[in-house]
């Protein structure tokens, strides 16, 4: 349904985007994550032909963003990071504008109408976009992006600054709008992207650094188990101990808990089980164990690996 | 464009924009109708229409400065730029929507015309040209301050800048008589906007002077198109 090719957009010298390729099946929920300034908005702004690329093409649906824009554009559905509102507009005012804007060629009232009860704004309607609730005001956006069902709905952010009650909501929307659209939406809460998407793509720094299922992700990078210790003693000498276990790859005094007590965290190797070893060496040193606590890494340590493991390749 | 303009126009009234220049438009005009025609016992509007000169170019950028300033700082321009509108139909729709504005407030003309005609004969083939020029000035500046806001986030730069623009070009024919250089005052002649504006208040009708404020207004039309084409690229 969508696919991006070699995307690059410079600004001067800065590059933001770096060559970012992917596809995206019909009917698919792709996830886009990434910390804050890695591009996502200017990729999706690219997509949506609000920017242009530098370089690379997008094509929606057959049709190309710079070749063919109107017809590119009427696919789809755009709810950038801000809502394009106008404040002094009623919020039925508004979705007029915007469905003739957008050129729709349905049933105008039916079609609002059904729209406002799809997000839920029909018992605001006619009041004015400046008196609502940012939830509101990002469900009006919502609305914006869904007339004319675009096959295609990009949504930057969807969640940011909502309850949580109005977050749980959105995401709902989100999956049940993925069933009839092809639908791209970006956050930096990994969370809300695992629980949402069918696929997830990571991007930092302008690069894509990961695109996979989202299960597979966190498989892939798996290959090391964590531990999380709680010990009383010298810290130096409860680091010299573990430091001689064999499969331990990574060790660190976390943070301190009393005068005596830390925190340290230690990963080794998928195929050790360094658990009796460590318990062993602590008596040694006649260092009591507090807590021994062993994880897989969640979405969020994966996370940082990626885009800090880009970081260095770009350094 | 229908959609851009129709949307323009309820927010002008929706707002206080468009009261308030029309209250100043009528003010001012009034206050001239008064000097120039009730207190000279004179028919004659044509000192009301070049005084109004001054009054348009201060006027205008007020009804300009949100276009496309006000869209950008709240962002609603992704609404317009991501729309199956083409970057023209967007520009015309903001210029004609402030165009209509500025019309509005020239019917008082017609206004003042009817009453005179409770006194003595007007004359109407004067007044209508007149009217003509001054919905022509009125375009041209339009473009120009259209042209402004696009090039501005803020809508109080957009505004000031519109009105430095509108003295420049009042004083063009003042730069004229005291720029000594021949080719510079030649030049400053050719574009001075009082010149082909006091034609239309005499009531001669010449296709130099209509022409001349189309192809400026055409042309700060197509600046505007640029530029907002050239924000997209870079």
């Amino acid at each position: 349904m969508i696919e991006v090719k070699n995307l690059t957009k410079r600004y001067g010298d800065i590059k933001a985007l770096d060559d970012i390729s992917f596809t995206v099946d019909t009917g698919e929920v792709l996830g886009f994550l990434g910390p804050n300034g890695a591009g996502k908005s200017t990729t999706m702004n690219i997509i949506t032909g609000y920017i242009s690329s530098t370089s690379g093409t997008v094509t929606v649906d057959g049709t190309e963003i710079l070749e063919n824009p109107r017809e590119t554009k009427r696919k789809i559905g755009y709810l950038p990071e801000i809502p394009p509102l106008y404040p002094e507009m009623t919020v039925r005012k508004y979705l007029e504008f915007m469905f003739d804007l957008k050129k729709v060629r349905l049933p105008k009232k039916e079609h609002i109408d059904e729209i406002m009860r799809l997000v839920r704004i029909s018992d605001k309607a006619d009041r004015l976009i400046k008196n609502l609730s940012k939830g509101y005001r990002q469900r009006v956006g919502f609305g914006q992006a869904l007339l004319g069902n675009p096959p295609v709905l990009i949504l930057d952010e969807p969640t940011v600054g909502l309850d949580p009650k109005q977050i749980i909501e959105v995401r709902k929307l989100i999956r049940s709008l993925g069933k009839k659209h092809t639908v791209i939406f970006s956050s930096h809460v990994l969370s809300e992207i695992s629980s949402t998407c069918d696929r997830i793509i990571v991007i930092s720094e302008g690069r894509l650094v990961a695109d996979s299922k989202a299960d597979e992700l966190s498989k892939a990078l798996a290959d090391t188990q964590k531990l999380s210790l709680t010990v009383e003693g010298s810290p130096s000498e409860i680091i010299g101990e573990i430091k001689k276990i064999p499969g331990v790859k990574k060790y660190m005094k976390v943070r301190e808990l009393g005068e005596k007590t830390a925190v340290y965290s230690v990963e080794y190797g998928n195929d050790f089980d360094i658990r009796r070893e460590v318990f062993s060496a602590m008596a040694r040193i006649n260092a009591p164990i507090l807590e021994m606590k062993s994880g897989n890494e969640s979405l969020e340590d994966m996370f940082l690996k990626l885009t800090q493991d880009a970081g260095k390749a770009g350094q | 464009m229908g959609a851009i303009l129709k949307r323009e126009m309820s927010a002008y009234f929706s707002s206080a924009t468009a009261y308030v220049v029309m209250a100043v438009f009528f003010f001012f005009s009034g206050m001239f109708f008064n000097f120039y025609v009730f207190a000279q016992n004179s028919t004659s509007l044509t000192y009301v229409f070049s005084s109004m000169f001054f009054i348009i170019m201060f006027i205008i950028p007020i009804i300009t400065m949100k276009s496309f300033a006000e869209e950008k700082k709240q962002k609603s321009d992704q609404a317009l730029l991501t729309s199956p509108c083409s970057l023209t139909e967007i520009v015309l729709g903001k210029f004609l929507a402030a165009f209509i504005m500025f019309a509005m407030c020239n019917v008082i003309f017609l206004v003042y015309a009817v009453v005179i005609s409770f006194f003595a004969q007007p004359q109407w083939s004067v007044i209508l040209c007149t009217l003509l020029g001054t919905l022509l000035l009125g375009s041209s500046m339009i473009a120009i301050n259209v042209f402004i806001s696009v090039l501005t986030e803020s809508q109080v730069v957009a505004a000031v800048l519109g009105m430095g623009a509108g003295l420049l070009i009042s004083m063009m024919s003042y730069f004229v008589n005291n720029i000594s250089v021949d080719w510079i005052s030649t030049a400053i002649e050719k574009i001075s906007f009082m010149n082909y504006y006091e034609n239309f208040t005499y009531g001669i009708l010449s296709i130099t002077d209509v022409i001349f404020f189309l192809s400026v207004t055409a042309l700060f039309l197509f600046f505007t198109v640029r530029a907002l084409e050239k924000r997209r690229w870079s």
